[in-house]
Formats: structure tokens, C-alpha cells, sequence
């Protein structure tokens, strides 16, 4: 068990290297870089005043040596300009070269400062990272049991009606992408003129204009019922069809196994056959599934949070991206890689944990 | 001239798409008729799922077919006063000749909103099947090996497919599809990688099949050689004389990334499947025969995966239409008046509060297209597995 660990992580880790070198040369590339030089210092730069900015900001050296600084592994760039200034990576807020960390990375803490927030990039992405985490709790609260229930209630009894009306149901849930059932349900419940909330105006029954507000941004302050309730069921529904899915077949597939059968045929009640002995293993696969799904909630995740106006990480990553914001959208990515990293470990430990059959030699 | 009501303008809209209609009626009659002789197409005949998943899924190839037969106006036409126009609002100023009404409305830009979704299934539907069809080129091409030879080259491709995996789709996407590297020419080296999966699939198929008879080996191989490097130096370089093939980069970039995310996908569905069918007797009895290995690979064991992958790819259309709607949604990589689903969504949601129709009508044609083709999966995966 311990060196099947180990050796996930060594793979993990060097994944992890592998991605983040992609990302780093990815948005090192000299367009971008070009880009960053005119924002930062003038828009109307010559081609050579572009290049000597970005030699003089530590810009001007190979692809590699620049990761190695950013990581924190090689040393931090220092550079004498021609005036007799000294400038460096590390060398920020009054640190002279002596009294400078020859390292200052990934690995010191150091994430660089983000263009477009003006701010260090760890305050802004824990900033963002809080908000998020209140939104993938409720939807975790919300997609797994839902998910789950419907599952099992369906793989109980293969083919039977229930199961028809609720595998429709998941498979309509997965066509139904994040971007196209938050537009659904801001016309249907949160829109003034369209919908169901005139309906209930009219009628008395909601005192505001609307059932459910269309923005989130309030909820940054304080989340209600009523300001969280869309944004949640967006990203939950497109989540709940899948792994009821995988709930359902994992549930047929033990349903029909000879212990299930001995279990009916000594007389124990259906509904403690499903309870006791059913249950347990049906969920299993579903526990992977779920780990795995992390990576397309991170989608869900960029989507509604643009969709309805949430500052939370993947509002952050399209602000990044779409301002050409270098430092911050490569920390958004070593966020992104590693939570699918550890949720992909997570997920295999787990299963073999779980699975009692499997034995790791 | 009035605002037609809501039955009116869906009887007109209906009207509008009769050369649909004719077409499903005309394609549900015959495969009815003949549905004993077309093997599992026919037999998809016999599930209610699978008619309706295939009815949703002709009616928009059909809509994509005859767009311009349609759409009652030029889809990025702006008429004076149609801004924002409610459904079935006749024009402030009819034109001779034109039609008389918006028939789902304006959008905040005063086009017609109708038109738009018409022309915009067609914009999906050249994308969507043909990425999905190169991935499953790339996905097959690149699995069989690993999962028949294992080993090293099983080890590091996996590795590879895990990489492209672990990445958040729409990081990739916003690393990817930019205007910056379109300017590196990236696209281009990608799209000079992932095109030539095809050419050597096929032309690896027909030497493996015809190796004993040359004359016909040489005359197979030198079609595809041929025909895919013409192709390929078309698509991929922009560089074919006739100008038959060619993409723009914007659009050559929107494809590659779309392809390179859904092969390793396809990738580990093939190498599992392989897997799975290497350990049996027939496979056994073509290597005793002394059959090289591609010829068991390609001739023996990926017809019998059909099944699963044909599964899979109807699956992966769907998906394939969600990522583009994803790019069009975030204005990635599509010109800014494309009428593409994903980008009308994102045009309209700036008033979705108010106005709600704009955004609405694409949102529904995506949500359906997508379910189309996964009823249509689901049917086929019930009906394959009643071999």
C-alpha cells in the first residue's frame, strides 16, 4: 500500500512539473510578453524599446531558467542597468542584493503581483478562493445526496418506471450544460418580465419583484437562499445526471450478484437487502466518480461564476486570461492543476481503500 | 400589420422549416420500410428512445442542410427598430419582397433571432462531427498500439493522455484559443501533429489488409496518400493550390484545440477496450496464423469494438457541441457576429433579465441537439447490446 502511494505521488509530482512548465510557456509566450511590456510601461514602444523592457525585467533569458526562478528553484534574476540601478526578482520593497533571498518562487511563497488587481497575487487568489469554497460546499450539499438518491433509486429496479422517468431525467441533465441551464433558469425564475415571477407577484406569494435574484454579487457579503439558490443549481444539475448515472449502473450491476439473490431467498425484506447488503458496494464507483468530477465543476465553476457575477476563482481566472494578467493566471493554473491532481489521487487510494478485491501486490 | 400571437408564430416558424419536415418524413418512411436489411441503423427503429433521439438529431442536420432555404433574413442583417423586438413583432418598416415579421424576435443588435439559430446550427454542425471525427482518428490510431503491445510505448502514452486529462478544459481553452498564439503559428505545428493521424490510419488499414496483393495495396495506399497529404496540406498549412481545402486560422485553431481535447479521451477508451478483446481466442488464433500485428489490431479487434465506440462517438458529438458553445460563450476564437449558439448566448445574457428570448433560443436548440445525441447513444448502446 505504501509504495502504490508513493509511486502515485512521484508520478503526481511530475506531472504536476510537466503541466506547469506547459502553462508557464504557454503564457510566457513573446506575443504576450510584448503585450505585458506595452501595458506596463508605454503603448506606443518601438520594437527594440519592447525588447530592451523586457531584457531589463528579466524577460531576455531562456524559457527553462525563467520557470526554474519562478518556481523558486533557480536563483532570482539581478540586473545592472546601464544608469548604475540595480534591479531584481527579488529584490522588493527596500531589499538591497545583499540583504535579498537568493531564492524567492513558488516555494517561498513568493506569487508575484497580479497587473490587473494591483495587489500581490496570494492575497487576490485567497481572496477568490474563499468566496468559491462557500459555492462548491453548497453544491457538493446539494449534487451528492440528490445524485445519489436518484441512483440508487433508479438502478433498484432495472427498467421498472421509476427507473425510465429518473434515467431520462440524468440524461437530460447532461445535455444540459451549465451556460444553457443558467440562461434557463434566470428567464424562468429570476427575471422581472419573463418566467414565473410576474406570475407570483401578482398573486402575492413573493414580496421582491422576483423568485430568485439573477446575480450573485451580493452573496460575496452574505449568502441567502435567495441571492445562492441559482448559481448552486446550475453547477449542481449538470453534476447530478452524470454521477446518478454511475450511481444507477454500479447499482444494476450488484442488484443482479449471487449474494443479493441468496439474500432475497433466505427472506430478508427487499428493503433491507438494498439497505445492507446492496448499498455499501454500489457506492464504490460512485465515490471515484465524484472525486473525478472535480475537474468539470472547476468548468461549472468558471461558467456560473461569469454567468451571475460571483468574484470567486474562476471569475478571477477569465479576468486573468482576458487581461493578460501573466503572474496570476499562472497561479490560477497550479490552483487548477493541483486540485485535479489531488482529487485524481485521492480517488484512486480511495477505491482500491474501499475495494476490498483489489489487493496491491 | 399586428404582432403575431404565440400559436401563430409557431405555426409560421414551422412553416418556415417544411423542407425539414419533408426531409425527417422522408428519411423515417424508408428507413422504416427497410429497417430489417440496415443492420443496427435499422434495428434503431425498434427502440422509442433511439426514433427520438435520431428524430431531434436529423431534424438539426436537416435545419443545417437547408439553412439557406430558412431563414427569413440575413443573419447579421440590423434593422431599424427590430432592437430587442418581442417574438412575432412584424417589421417597423416592411420591405418589399422581405419577410413580414421577427418570427423569435430581435437581438439587442436588432437581428433576427430566428435566422440566427437557423444559421447557427449549421456554423455547430461543420464543426462538431468532423473534430469528433478526427479525435476518434488520433484517439484509435494511438490506442490499439498501446493497449495491444503494452509496455513502454502503453506507459508513456498514457502518460501523455493523463496529462491532456488533467488539464481544466477551459484553462486549456483559455490558453489556447487566443489571438496571441495564432500569431505563433502554434495552431498551425498542432494542426501539422493531429492531421496526419488520419492519413496514417488509413493508409496503415489498407497495407495491412491488401499486403499479399501489391498492385492493389500500391493503387489503395497511393489514394490516400494522395488525397490526404493534398488535404493535409490544405487544412493544415493553408497551402493547397486549388484553394478546395482550406481554413481560416481562427477557425483552424477553434478545431485543433477541440480535437486535441477529446483524443486522449478516446484514447483511453480504445486502449481499454483492446485490453479487453486481446485476450480472446480469436485474436490467439490470428497470431498463430502468423498475422501481423496491425492486421490484428485493425482488421479484427476494432470491428469488434464497434459497438462501445460507436456509443462513444455519438456521446462525444454532443460533448464536442458543449466545448463549442463554451468557446462561443467566452468569445473565444469565433469572429464576434458569428451566429453560433454559444456566442448568441453570450450576446443575449447581458439582458437576459429583461429580455430573456435572445439568449434563450440558442440555449434551447443547443440543450436539444445535445439531448438528440444522447438518446441517440443510448438507443444504440440498448440495441447493440442485444447482439
Amino acid at each position: 500500500m505504501l509504495s502504490f502511494v508513493l509511486r502515485r505521488i512521484g508520478v503526481m509530482i511530475l506531472t504536476a512539473l510537466v503541466l506547469t512548465f506547459l502553462v508557464f510557456s504557454l503564457t510566457n509566450l513573446p506575443p504576450n510578453l510584448e503585450k505585458l511590456a506595452k501595458s506596463e510601461a508605454s503603448a506606443r514602444m518601438t520594437d527594440d524599446q519592447v525588447d530592451s523592457w523586457l531584457a531589463g525585467n528579466g524577460f531576455g533569458r531562456p524559457m527553462l531558467i525563467r520557470y526554474g526562478e519562478w518556481l523558486g528553484v533557480a536563483p532570482g534574476w539581478v540586473i545592472t542597468a546601464e544608469d548604475g540601478t540595480t534591479r531584481g526578482r527579488c529584490l522588493t520593497q527596500g531589499l538591497t542584493v545583499e540583504t535579498a533571498p537568493r531564492f524567492c518562487g513558488l516555494l517561498q511563497g513568493n506569487w508575484g503581483w497580479s497587473t490587473v488587481f494591483k495587489q500581490p497575487v496570494d492575497q487576490v487568489l485567497g481572496r477568490s478562493l474563499g468566496h468559491t469554497s462557500w459555492l462548491m460546499l453548497w453544491v457538493m450539499i446539494v449534487m451528492v445526496p440528490t445524485a445519489l438518491i436518484l441512483g440508487v433509486l433508479s438502478g433498484m429496479r432495472e427498467g421498472s418506471r421509476t427507473d425510465r422517468v429518473l434515467s431520462t431525467f440524468a440524461i437530460a441533465s447532461t445535455a444540459t450544460p451549465e451556460y444553457v441551464s443558467g440562461v434557463i433558469f434566470i428567464a424562468l425564475f429570476a427575471s422581472a418580465t419573463a418566467g414565473i415571477s410576474p406570475l407570483l407577484a401578482e398573486m402575492g406569494w413573493i414580496s421582491g419583484k422576483t423568485l430568485f435574484q439573477g446575480t450573485a454579487t451580493s452573496a460575496m457579503d452574505k449568502i441567502t437562499f435567495w441571492n445562492f439558490a441559482l448559481p448552486v443549481l446550475t453547477i449542481a444539475l449538470y453534476g447530478i445526471g452524470y454521477i446518478a448515472r454511475m450511481t444507477r449502473a454500479s447499482m444494476t450491476e450488484v442488484m443482479t450478484q449471487q449474494y443479493i439473490r441468496t439474500a432475497r431467498l433466505k427472506g430478508v425484506s427487499f428493503r433491507n437487502v438494498v439497505m445492507k447488503h446492496a448499498l455499501r458496494n454500489a457506492l464504490i464507483a460512485p465515490f471515484t466518480v465524484i472525486m473525478l468530477q472535480f475537474p468539470w465543476l472547476l468548468n461549472g465553476v468558471v461558467i456560473v461564476e461569469t454567468l451571475f457575477n460571483y468574484k470567486g476563482f474562476g471569475w478571477t481566472l477569465v479576468q486573468a486570461a482576458g487581461n493578460n494578467d501573466i503572474q496570476l493566471l499562472l497561479a490560477c493554473s497550479v490552483v487548477a492543476v493541483f486540485v485535479v491532481l489531488v482529487t485524481q489521487l485521492i480517488s484512486d487510494i480511495g477505491y482500491v481503500f474501499l475495494n476490498p478485491r483489489i489487493r496491491l501486490s | 400589420m399586428d404582432p403575431l400571437s404565440w400559436p401563430a408564430l409557431l405555426g409560421h416558424a414551422a412553416w418556415r422549416l417544411l423542407p425539414v419536415w419533408i426531409a425527417l418524413a422522408a428519411t423515417f418512411a424508408l428507413s422504416i420500410g427497410f429497417k430489417r436489411r440496415l443492420g443496427l441503423y435499422g434495428r434503431l427503429f425498434e427502440s422509442n428512445v433511439g426514433m427520438i433521439g435520431l428524430g431531434i438529431v436529423l431534424f438539426w442536420v436537416f435545419t443545417a442542410i437547408f439553412a439557406t432555404q430558412i431563414i427569413t433574413f440575413d443573419p447579421l442583417a440590423q434593422l431599424s427598430g427590430m432592437k430587442n423586438a418581442l417574438p412575432g413583432s412584424p417589421l417597423k418598416t416592411p420591405v418589399e419582397g422581405a419577410y413580414s415579421h421577427y418570427l423569435f424576435g430581435g437581438d439587442s443588435l436588432a437581428r433576427d433571432v430566428f435566422s440566427r439559430m437557423v444559421m447557427g446550427a449549421r456554423e455547430v454542425l461543420k464543426i462538431a462531427p468532423a473534430a469528433t471525427l478526427f479525435a476518434f482518428m488520433v484517439g484509435v490510431t494511438l490506442g490499439l498500439p498501446a493497449g495491444y503491445f503494452g509496455g513502454k510505448l502503453d506507459t508513456s502514452l498514457s502518460f501523455l493522455a493523463n496529462l491532456v486529462l488533467a488539464f481544466p478544459v477551459i484553462l486549456l481553452f483559455y490558453l489556447l484559443v487566443t489571438p496571441e498564439i495564432v500569431q505563433t503559428g502554434l495552431p498551425m505545428y498542432f494542426a501539422a501533429v493531429l492531421f496526419l493521424f488520419p492519413i496514417l490510419f488509413f493508409a496503415i488499414l489498407f497495407n495491412a489488409r491488401y499486403k499479399t496483393d501489391p498492385p492493389r495495396r500500391n493503387l489503395y495506399v497511393g489514394l490516400t496518400l494522395a488525397l490526404g497529404l493534398w488535404a493535409y496540406a490544405g487544412l493544415a498549412f493553408n497551402a493547397d493550390p486549388t484553394g478546395i481545402f482550406a481554413m481560416s486560422p481562427n477557425l483552424l485553431n477553434v478545431f485543433v484545440s477541440v480535437v486535441f481535447v477529446n483524443s486522449p479521451g478516446v484514447f483511453r477508451i480504445v486502449r481499454g477496450l483492446v485490453m479487453d478483446i486481446k485476450a480472446r481466442d480469436y485474436v490467439a488464433a490470428g497470431q498463430t496464423r502468423g498475422e501481423s500485428p496491425w492486421y490484428i489490431m485493425l482488421w479484427e479487434i476494432l470491428p469488434n469494438a464497434r459497438g462501445p465506440l460507436i456509443v462513444d462517438f455519438c456521446l462525444r458529438i454532443g460533448y464536442t457541441t458543449i466545448l463549442l458553445g463554451t468557446l462561443g460563450f467566452f468569445g473565444l476564437g469565433v469572429s464576434p457576429e458569428s451566429p453560433d449558439w454559444g456566442s448568441t448566448i453570450d450576446d443575449g445574457r447581458k439582458l437576459l433579465a429583461i429580455f430573456p428570448h435572445p439568449a434563450l433560443v440558442p440555449a434551447i436548440a443547443l440543450m436539444s441537439l445535445v439531448l438528440g445525441l444522447n438518446l441517440l447513444a443510448d438507443g444504440l448502446r440498448e440495441e447493440s447490446l442485444k447482439d
